[in-house]
């Protein structure tokens, strides 16, 4: 409630002194309003063109039946759904939902896991340890490109570093991203590897922002060392958490480019996700099929605003608690 | 109030994890042609190719320049990526701003050509009497030819003299795939690799595979016949016995040179375009056919670029473009080009030329005599729904999550479903 009289304040203040201004006052508010949809504009039209119009396109595509000609042509007669159900019925659909969802769940625990752990050990600030969180970053900073074709030669059945390693313990040659057993597996790993950091960074701000007069008062109360963190350090840390988690999500769902270059998706479709499959249907052919793709493009969009929403809901019931 | 500002975070996210979402799928839409200022008129033609490892200098950009002077029009070069360029082209068909000349890869015609993007050669009179008919094959619909192949190139079997000195095999007993897999065997006995390729899960999978598919004598029109199966299982075969490495599924043709490079292996199959490489490898090499299942050159499918006219609104821009294509693919200049380009030459007589002025391409000729367009026997644009789910077939077999007759019938009843 507070925060919203807060945000009223500022525009509520403005016309006062215009008003002592006497004559122009008058004409003011209106010129006041151009200069208001003069400064929305550039944005609006940003919003419109770059995110509304795409994804209105994106939309028609689905709904219509596209072929190369059409496309050309321009006249695609509009088919309804019948995109959707061919995806849906698509004896691919189900293993790439399933894999979808595996990869986005696997990746997030242990990215937020890992960067929990991590954010704990680097808040006690011990020496070098700027210098070691900076290193922890490097996969952050890395090109996709570069990281993952360094994992897919890692990862090589035959002349890979981690099969050599492997044999130095007398196991023998996993293949990582050549058997369907264990490709999806191989890319979760590189994902993980690659999103830790960003859990890292923002869980190592969001307990930096806890006071430590807290965790003093309940060391004094007795707590142990696990007992703070689960009864002070996590619930204060919760809101934070919920953001890097939903931001996480949203990055995971459309994670394209490590699986394209380490897999493809495959070996047969063993590790192909909506991403992927979305991918493959409009580019991956020498004949593009717009529509389905479009459909799964947009499945993909669906299912991350519904755990935006579930996160809304989240946050409402927290505000109200 | 307390709601109204809760709407506002509620619109705000999820406005953010659509448009974080948006681009993934909406980018498709997205490409907007690219500004090549096409309708300069007068004196200036467009020609988009896929070579962009040629730059300004180079001698085919030399070669477009010298002929554009000869049309009397400036030629105004754009060079893609060749995955690029189909969408590109199409795009810009959609827009109505075409290139004068398109390049492209040969299995890409009978798709603009579905699109109604490309002028026939009946419309756009270029003289194609010349040409070899397996090459002009894979840019033929019905009664129509859509473009003119500039050059071409296609599959053999490189191999290490050395790694085959050492294990006591002699290249000229190999044959067909009996005598292959024998060599194989010999080589791994001897403690080297026996042979690399590419089965990754993209069309680069189907054009390594079709030598074997075809040599086999299957057709794509049925891909679970026994030859179809015998092909798949030569493969698996080899994967199982450790003649071939397991990393195969995952190579592309880049990535398997680079396996053959490291001078471990006995064979390679790849490409007319790794020749260069293969004078830099630092170890003796050659060069034999694909042999088929029962001895004899197998079908290597053919790669290499069809030069073809895109449809105009303005038709008397054909006539120069028809003398621009004319002196990239006459029988007079067509030696230059496919020089230019390395590749193997359309026409006979430009063959003979070739081999003349270098015998070591000798092989390559007789490959691409052989050869086979992906999209002949009017497959056209029904050879990427059949291709789809015979590299899948393989990625199956080879990684053993089905055995290969029950890859290769369910790639059948796939690619059945996708072309009826």
């Amino acid at each position: 409630m507070n925060r919203v009289t807060q945000a009223q304040a500022p525009p509520a203040a403005g016309p006062v002194p215009a008003a002592a201004g006497g004559r122009r006052a008058v004409r003011r508010p209106r010129s006041a309003q151009w200069a208001a949809w003069a400064f929305l504009a550039p944005v609006t039209g940003y919003l419109l063109l770059f995110y509304a119009y795409p994804l209105y396109r994106n939309l028609e595509l689905s709904l219509r039946d596209y072929t190369v000609r059409s496309f050309v042509q321009g006249d695609a007669p509009f088919i309804g759904f019948a995109n959707y159900a061919e995806v849906l019925g698509d004896p691919a659909f189900g293993p790439a939902l399933w894999h979808t969802l595996v990869f986005t769940l696997v990746s997030l625990t242990f990215q937020f896991t890992i960067g929990l752990a991590l954010a704990l050990f680097f808040v006690k600030n011990f020496r070098l340890s700027a210098t070691l969180r900076a290193l922890f970053l490097v996969p952050w900073l890395l090109p996709l490109i570069v990281s993952s074709s360094t994992w897919s030669w890692m990862l090589n059945s035959d002349s890979g570093v981690v099969n050599a390693f492997l044999a130095l313990f007398g196991a023998g040659p996993v293949h990582w991203l050549t058997s369907p057993d264990w490709s999806l597996w191989s890319v979760i790993i590189a994902n993980v590897w690659i999103g830790v950091p960003f859990n890292l960074v923002v869980l190592y701000s969001g307990l930096q922002a806890i006071d430590p007069v807290i965790h003093e008062a309940a060391a004094l109360d007795g707590a142990t060392g696990w007992q703070r963190f689960w009864r002070v350090t996590f619930p204060l840390l919760r809101p934070v958490s919920a953001v890097t988690l939903l931001l996480g999500l949203v990055y995971t769902l459309k994670v394209f480019d490590i699986i394209w270059i380490m897999t493809r998706g495959g070996p047969s479709g063993s590790s192909t996700t909506f991403a992927t499959w979305s991918y493959r249907l409009g580019f991956g052919n020498l004949v593009p099929e717009f529509g389905p793709g479009a459909a799964v493009g947009n499945l993909l969009i669906v299912m991350a605003l519904v755990f935006g929403l579930v996160y809304i809901r989240a946050q409402r019931r927290q505000i109200f608690s | 109030m307390g709601s109204a500002a809760r709407n506002r975070r509620a619109a705000g996210l999820g406005l953010a994890a659509l448009t974080a979402l948006g681009c993934l799928a909406a980018c498709s839409s997205g490409g907007a042609p690219t500004g090549t200022s096409q309708a300069a008129g007068g004196g200036t033609h467009t020609i988009w190719d896929p070579y962009p490892q040629y730059d300004g200098d180079s001698a085919w950009a030399g070669l477009l320049k010298a002929c554009g002077a000869r049309a009397g029009v400036t030629v105004e070069r754009t060079a893609y990526d060749t995955s690029d360029l189909t969408n590109k082209a199409l795009l810009a068909a959609q827009q109505g701003n075409a290139p004068d000349v398109l390049i492209v890869d040969n299995p890409v015609v009978s798709t603009l050509a579905e699109a109604g993007v490309l002028t026939t050669t009946r419309e756009n009179k270029l003289d194609t009497s010349a040409i070899a008919p397996n090459l002009l094959a894979a840019g033929q619909s019905g009664d129509d030819a859509y473009g003119v192949p500039i050059g071409a190139n296609t599959l053999a079997l490189y191999y290490n003299e050395e790694v085959l000195g050492k294990a006591g095999v002699d290249v000229a007993s190999v044959k067909d795939w009996a005598s292959l897999t024998e060599a194989l065997k010999k080589v791994k006995a001897a403690g080297k690799k026996g042979i690399t390729f590419s089965a990754i899960g993209t069309e680069e999978g189907s054009f390594q595979f079709l030598p074997w598919f075809w040599g086999a004598g299957a057709q794509l029109t049925k891909l679970d016949s026994p030859e179809g199966v015998a092909a798949v299982t030569l493969w698996t075969d080899w994967l199982k016995a450790g003649y071939a490495p397991n990393s195969v599924i995952n190579n592309t043709q880049t990535t398997s040179w680079q396996e053959f490079a490291t001078g471990d292996f006995a064979f390679a199959e790849n490409g007319t375009w790794q020749l260069a490489n293969a004078e830099k490898a630092g170890f003796d090499y050659g060069v034999i056919p694909i042999p088929g299942k029962d001895g004899g050159t197998a079908p290597a499918p053919t790669g290499g670029e069809f030069v073809g006219i895109p449809v105009q609104k303005d038709t008397a821009r054909y006539a120069t473009s028809q003398k621009l294509v004319a002196c990239l693919t006459d029988t007079g200049n067509s030696l230059t080009t496919t020089t230019t380009l390395s590749y193997v030459a359309p026409t006979e007589r430009v063959r003979s030329e070739q081999v003349a002025a270098n015998p070591d391409l000798k092989v390559w000729v007789e490959a691409v005599k052989a050869a086979k367009g992906r999209t002949s026997d009017d497959l056209g644009t029904k050879y990427p729904k059949i291709s789809e789910p015979m590299w899948a077939a393989v990625q199956a077999a080879l990684s053993g999550s089905a055995s290969p007759r029950q890859a290769m019938t369910d790639a059948q009843t796939a690619a059945a479903n996708a072309t009826q």
